[in-house]
């Protein structure tokens, strides 16, 4: 297949991307040391971190690309990935544990052949898991796109996940 | 209507007499006889559909134009969790659990117009089938001391008025006019306050060394990364009464003279962050914080910074790394933290809860909060007593109640009249505590002597049907992820254990894997860099103390008693009980279950991979589990 290339729209998207993404980082110039809060904010942004912009923000505010990197691979909440439309997150706190969170977990992977961190092909879910949300007596909890879906069971998620679009 | 007070804060609130006048023009505003329907927000409530419980409640006050005299509030959690939605409906304080939208109108039309209860609507205790009407009588808040977490029920997070109300700020204002900072330290120390965080350790102490030490800029730090799996009071305390936390934090500064404040809150807490940010906001608007507070000539001010979702970082040192922007693995103590923390200046450090405690201590003095609690430990202590319990949620109770009251009598006891086997405190650098301890005073002696530890409150109660190896191998597992890396017992320790522990739950355990779990232990105790390390190894030594004859069952017997093992355990059908719905055909996703309808089914024991979905759908308790 022959790929034919429009330049010019392809510079503008490109330069969309990277105005949006120097005006946060420029949102940061004076407070180097928020860089957690930055990298958040680019993830809520994009839903992920981009690899280019992690190398925009250390070019921009000079923090070495290898310090970006680790602060970015440390932290559990930051994905290098891209994620699916619907994001899952099932809970793995205690008290979801002793409720059976674990098995919620595990029928996610059966039935979407997805691990935790992972994306479908399709790239309509990705899961998660998460070591507690505080709802602990409500458990076992997921969270299926910021909604917290309280005493879940197998049945109760897959009715939910079968309402996601 | 808020004209009045709106007028007196064209000049921000610019000293004592002015905060006075404030608070009694917001007093003289509302009428206590007037009817308010409370309606609880926290993220317990939102999960079981609080939000449109209150656009409910906005429509149906709107349609019946009754919107000036009907007050709708949302409020922070109240604590009871279990029974959410939750909705009180003042002056009266009438209870009503589970409240659906659709019961909104019914409530609105009966209860708020009429004074008439809707019967179902009600509470029933577990304990003597009685259906309960007003709110203080519900044995759940009945027997708790709620100093710290009352007003959660009563103010709109949102709105700083609310909280000046109920005597918000005052603690500050006598604190800067009428204290000197010594002072206000001496009042911490007398009181007897002890760090909410975990370990206990004295908060005027640490107040002390960080006021002595030298340098000119110092920091104040709220830890609100609430790691603890199983505990969620900081959260509930950061939604339902940021003010209270921002009042301590204002006190604490002024005591060791810092002007820069942080709140580390977890990332996974995203309403706590929300309502924390409106209260620095509001707080700067009503010159509460910021610059001249109060007109005392103090300024402080005060930033939110979310976490990255490590646990780690609840640790002191790693969380000021973090603060840092630098990845959050903790340092040696060989310099406290008060000396030299955040960018190597002077650092305060405390729990969300120990903030919170702070105005108490200096609005009713130390005398009186000393009276509350043990001789060790003072005051009160909120649990989240969750897992296996009836009445689960937020309990604030007096230091040294025992377990028992807290499970028993506050908890409504074990559900499903399961048998109680052991009750974790203390996350996961706590212990299990079996049933012969029930009856010990709960505080941070008494939970230290017994190998587990108060923690930041976290009470997970655990029935017959949990596995304590199992319990063991998910706090290894946990900590093993939440390992920073940085020093070689915890990393490589916990990597052991968690092989050892894996096998032991499969069947595949060695006589002497206990020896070396406990020599690990001992390894990570003495070894290990900071309390994350440290202290990991005490769910494995605990149960290992307590619950032996699980670990020995596991490794002689090749089985778990509990039936939680998956690689010990075997699924049956038992065909008298078997009604034949094909609830359990549907749900089996191997389809290793067979059958006719209205027949009994038959189990593939060979296609069988144990994920008991057979086992929770079942209505007739016809699934085996051994």
């Amino acid at each position: 297949m022959e790929l034919v290339l429009d330049f010019a729209k392809v510079k503008a998207v490109i330069e969309s991307y990277t105005e949006k993404v120097d005006s946060l980082i420029d949102s940061y110039t004076d407070k180097k040391e928020q860089l957690i809060s930055l990298l958040q904010d680019i993830q809520a942004e994009f839903n992920y971190l981009p690899r280019d912009v992690l190398v925009r923000v250390s070019q921009k505010l000079g923090i070495p690309l290898s310090q970006v990197f680790s602060v970015a691979t440390f932290f559990r909440a930051f994905s290098l990935k891209p994620r699916g439309r619907h994001l899952v997150t099932v809970c793995l706190g205690t008290a979801c544990h002793v409720r059976g969170g674990e098995r919620l977990a595990d029928k996610v992977e059966r039935d979407y052949g997805i691990k935790p961190g992972e994306t479908t092909e399709d790239t309509k879910f990705t899961l998660e898991t998460v070591n507690c949300l505080g709802c602990c007596a409500l458990g076992p909890v997921v969270v299926v796109d910021g909604k917290y879906e309280s005493q879940m069971n197998s049945d109760k998620l897959d009715h939910v996940l079968q309402h996601c679009k | 209507m808020m004209e009045p007070v709106q007028e007196l804060l064209k000049n921000k609130v610019r000293s004592v007499s002015e905060l006075e006048n404030l608070r009694q023009s917001i007093l003289r505003q509302r009428d206590p006889s007037r009817t308010c329907i409370s309606v609880c927000a926290g993220t317990g409530c939102r999960a079981s559909g609080a939000e449109a419980v209150v656009d409910a409640f906005t429509d149906e006050t709107e349609r019946r134009e009754i919107q000036l005299s009907v007050e709708l509030k949302e409020t922070g959690c109240h604590g009871f969790c279990e029974r959410g939605p939750i909705v009180v409906i003042r002056p009266k304080r009438v209870f009503y659990q589970q409240v659906k939208p659709e019961d909104v109108p019914e409530i609105i039309s009966e209860t708020v117009l009429k004074g008439n209860i809707i019967e179902r609507l009600l509470y029933v205790d577990p304990v003597t089938n009685e259906k309960i009407v007003y709110e203080p009588d519900v044995p759940f808040y009945k027997r708790q001391t709620r100093t710290i977490f009352g007003a959660n029920g009563e103010i709109d997070p949102r709105d700083i008025e609310d909280y000046i109300a109920v005597g918000g700020y005052s603690a500050l204002s006598k604190a800067l006019f009428q204290m000197s900072p010594d002072k206000i330290i001496e009042e911490v120390k007398r009181s007897g306050l002890r760090g909410r965080g975990g370990a206990g350790f004295p908060t005027g102490r640490k107040w002390q060394s960080c006021r002595d030490a030298e340098g000119d800029i110092k920091y104040v730090i709220c830890n609100g990364d609430e790691g603890d799996p199983g505990a969620y009071q900081d959260r509930s305390l950061l939604e339902g009464n940021p003010h209270s936390v921002l009042e301590g934090m204002i006190i604490g500064a002024y005591a060791i003279g810092s002007h820069q404040g942080y709140i580390y809150v977890r990332n996974e807490y995203p309403l706590a962050v929300r309502h924390a940010r409106i209260a620095i906001e509001q707080a700067m608007d009503y010159g509460l914080l910021g610059e001249d507070i109060l007109g005392s000539g103090f300024d402080f001010t005060v930033m939110i910074n979310k976490g990255g979702g490590a646990f780690v970082c609840g640790e002191s040192s790693a969380l000021m790394a973090s603060l840092e922007g630098e990845i959050g693995e903790p340092r040696a103590k060989y310099t406290h933290m008060t000396e030299k923390g955040l960018w190597d200046r002077p650092s305060l450090l405390n729990n969300v809860k120990t903030w919170a405690n702070v105005p108490l201590i200096i609005k009713k003095g130390a005398d009186w909060y000393s009276q509350i609690g043990t001789a060790g430990s003072k005051g009160t202590m909120i649990f989240s007593l969750v897992g296996k319990v009836n009445n689960t949620g937020l309990v604030e109770v007096p230091m040294g109640i025992t377990l028992r009251r807290l499970i028993y009598d506050i908890g409504g006891g074990i559900r499903g009249g399961k048998k109680f086997k052991a009750v974790q405190t203390g996350g996961p650098s706590g212990g299990c505590i079996p049933e012969q301890y029930l009856d010990i005073p709960v505080d941070f002696d008494e939970l230290n002597k017994l190998g587990s530890m108060m923690g930041s409150g976290g009470m997970i109660v655990m029935d017959e049907d949990t596995c304590m190896v199992d319990i063991a191998k998910y706090f290894v597992n946990f900590l093993k992820e939440e390992s920073c890396g940085k020093c070689v017992p915890c990393r490589e320790g916990l990597t052991r254990m968690s092989e050892v522990l894996s096998n032991i739950t499969q069947g595949k355990g060695k006589k002497e894997d206990l020896a070396l779990l406990e020599d690990l232990g001992g390894i990570l105790r003495g070894g290990a860099l900071c309390a994350l390390g440290t202290t990991a190894a005490n769910p494995v030594l605990s149960t290992l103390h307590y619950f032996r004859d699980e670990y020995t069952a596991h490794i002689d017997g090749k089985r778990c008693p509990a039936g939680v093992c998956r690689e010990l355990i075997q699924y049956s059908i038992d065909l008298e009980k078997c009604e034949g719905c094909l609830r359990c055909l549907r749900a089996c996703p191997t389809g290793a279950i067979s059958g006719e309808k209205r027949k009994p089914h038959t189990l593939n024991q060979g296609a069988c991979i144990k994920c008991g979905a057979c086992y929770d759908v079942c209505k007739f308790n016809a699934v085996i589990r051994q």
